[in-house]
C-alpha cells in the first residue's frame, strides 16, 4: 500500500512537474545567491580553499532545507485539494502505509534535488569530489534523505488543510532539522575533505544523522495516524 | 451581582502570596545579599535567571505530562489539554524572561550578549520550539483536534529537544577547545546569594502555579464560550428551517 501511496505521488510530479519546474530552480537560485553574498569575501588564511569551498557543504545543505519546506508544502497541497487526503483516509488507506508512501515519494525527489545541488557546487564553488570520501558522501546523502523526508512528511501532516499553514510550517519545521544540518554539512565536509578533515572524522557526524532519521522514522510512524485522523 | 471571575480564594491567596515572594525576592536579591568578587553587582541578575530557567523547564515538562495523558488516557479529558496548553504559555514567559535577563548578564560577565554554548543554543531552540507548539494550538477546528495535534505535537518536541541537545553538544566541543567563562562553572555561593536564589525559586514556582491555574481556568471559558456560540448558531439554523417549512 505504502508503495502504492508512492507511485501516486510520484505520477502527480510527473505529469504537474511543480518540483522540477519550480522547486529545483529555486534551489539552483539560491545557490547562486549564496556566492552573491560570500564570494567576495577573503579566503581564511592557511587555507588554500577559498571561502565558497569552505562553505559549501553547509550552503548545499541549507538550500536543501529551503527546498525540503517547498517539497512538503507541494506535497500536501496535492492532498487538501479535492480532499483526497480524507477520500485516501475513507477508503482504508493504513496511516502507516500512507506515510511511509508519501514519505518515499518525497525522498526520491529530495535525493534528486540534493545530486543536482552537490552539482551545482562543483560547477560553480569550485568544490571537489575525493575517492576516498564518496561511500561517506552517499551514506549521509542516503540518510540524511530519509530523515529529512520522514520529519518533512510528519509536520507537513499536521500542517496540511490546516489555515497559515504556509508560516507555520517553517517555524515547526526548521529547528526540528537542525540536528541534520549540523550532522551532515560536518559529514560531507570530511567527505569532501575540506580543511584537510579525515575522511573517519565524519562518521561520528553521520552517526548523528541516521540516528535523527531512526528517531522521526519511528516517531512518524506512531505520530502521523493521530495528527491527520480528524 | 458578582462580576464572573477566574479567581477563587484559594487563587487570590496563592496570588498574594506569589506576589508576596516576588516582594522578598527584591528585597534579598537587591538589598540583603552581597555582590559578587568577580561578577559585582551583575550577579543580582541571577536572581531571577534561574529561577527562570528553573520554571520554564518546569513548564515544559508539564506540558508534556499533560499532553501524554492526555493522548494515553481513555477518557482524553479536556482539562489535561488546556493544563498543557496553559503551562507551555506560562513556560514561553519565562523561556523570554530567561534568555534576555541571561544576554544581559553575558554582555556584563563575558563581554558578549550571545554565546555558541550548548546550553544557550538549545534554550533557543526551546523557546523557538514552543512557539511553534502555541501557533499549533491556534490552527483552529473542534477542541478535540486542537487538543489532539497539540498533544502529538508536544510529544514530538520531547523527541526532538534531546536530539538538537546533543548534536550541538558536539557540534560545539568537537570545534572549540575552550569557550570563555562556562555558565555552567562551579561556584562556591555565599549563603546569603544561595538563600536569595531559594527565594527567587519559590517565588516564581508560586507565580507559575497562579498563572497557570488562571490561564487554564480562562481557556475553559473560552472553550466554554465557543460550544455556546456554535449551540445557539445550530438553534437558529434549525428555527429558521422550522420556519421555513411552517411558511
Amino acid at each position: 500500500m505504502a508503495g502504492l501511496v508512492a507511485r501516486k505521488d510520484l505520477r502527480v510530479e510527473g505529469r504537474g512537474r511543480v518540483a522540477l519546474n519550480q522547486v529545483l530552480p529555486f534551489a539552483f537560485i539560491v545557490m547562486v545567491m549564496f556566492a552573491f553574498a560570500l564570494e567576495r569575501l577573503p579566503t581564511p588564511a592557511n587555507t588554500g580553499d577559498t571561502l565558497l569551498e569552505l562553505v559549501a557543504p553547509g550552503l548545499i545543505w541549507l538550500a536543501t532545507l529551503f527546498s525540503l519546506l517547498l517539497l512538503v508544502q507541494r506535497s500536501f497541497a496535492i492532498e487538501a485539494d479535492d480532499g483526497a487526503l480524507d477520500a485516501l483516509r475513507v477508503a482504508g488507506v493504513d496511516p502507516v502505509a500512507l506515510f511511509l508512501g508519501k514519505a518515499s515519494a518525497l525522498a526520491v525527489q529530495l535525493a534528486a534535488l540534493e545530486a543536482v545541488l552537490l552539482g551545482a557546487a562543483l560547477l560553480l564553488y569550485g568544490t571537489e569530489l575525493r575517492a576516498g570520501g564518496v561511500v561517506l558522501l552517499v551514506a549521509t546523502w542516503l540518510t540524511a534523505t530519509c530523515g529529512l523526508a520522514a520529519v518533512g512528511t510528519l509536520y507537513g501532516g499536521l500542517a496540511a488543510g490546516a489555515r497559515g499553514r504556509e508560516t507555520l510550517l517553517p517555524l515547526l519545521l526548521l529547528p526540528v532539522v537542525a540536528p541534520v544540518l549540523i550532522g551532515a554539512t560536518r559529514a560531507v565536509e570530511a567527505a569532501l575533505g575540506i580543511e584537510d578533515t579525515a575522511i573517519a572524522d565524519g562518521w561520528p557526524w553521520f552517526g548523528v544523522v541516521a540516528v535523527f532519521a531512526v528517531a522521526f522514522g519511528a516517531g512518524g510512524v506512531l505520530a502521523f495516524g493521530p495528527l491527520i485522523d480528524e | 451581582m458578582t462580576t464572573p471571575s477566574t479567581g477563587t480564594r484559594a487563587t487570590r491567596a496563592l496570588g498574594g502570596s506569589a506576589l508576596g515572594g516576588v516582594g522578598w525576592l527584591l528585597a534579598f536579591g537587591l538589598g540583603f545579599s552581597p555582590s559578587d568578587r568577580n561578577q559585582a553587582e551583575s550577579v543580582r541578575i541571577l536572581y531571577v535567571h534561574v529561577p527562570s530557567a528553573w520554571l520554564a523547564y518546569l513548564a515544559f515538562v508539564v506540558t508534556a505530562v499533560a499532553s501524554g495523558v492526555y493522548l494515553f488516557s481513555k477518557r482524553h479529558a479536556l482539562g489535561w489539554d488546556r493544563l498543557a496548553g496553559a503551562s507551555a504559555e506560562v513556560g514561553v514567559l519565562f523561556m523570554g524572561i530567561t534568555l534576555v535577563t541571561g544576554m544581559l548578564w553575558g554582555r556584563l560577565t563575558w563581554g558578549v550578549f550571545w554565546e555558541w554554548d550548548a546550553r544557550l543554543t538549545t534554550t533557543a531552540f526551546l523557546f523557538v520550539t514552543y512557539i511553534g507548539y502555541l501557533a499549533v494550538r491556534r490552527l483552529g477546528g473542534t477542541h478535540e483536534q486542537r487538543a489532539r495535534r497539540s498533544a502529538v505535537i508536544a510529544l514530538l518536541a520531547v523527541l526532538e529537544i534531546p536530539l538538537v541537545h546533543w548534536s550541538v553538544r558536539l557540534w560545539r566541543s568537537l570545534h572549540q577547545e575552550a569557550t570563555v567563562l562556562r555558565p555552567d562553572g562551579e561556584v562556591k555561593m555565599d549563603g546569603l546569594m544561595l538563600f536569595s536564589l531559594f527565594v527567587g525559586i519559590v517565588a516564581f514556582t508560586l507565580l507559575y502555579v497562579w498563572l497557570v491555574i488562571h490561564r487554564q481556568r480562562t481557556m475553559a471559558a473560552e472553550d466554554a464560550l465557543e460550544d455556546r456560540g456554535l449551540d445557539a448558531a445550530l438553534a437558529a439554523r434549525r428555527a429558521e428551517a422550522t420556519t421555513v417549512e411552517v411558511g
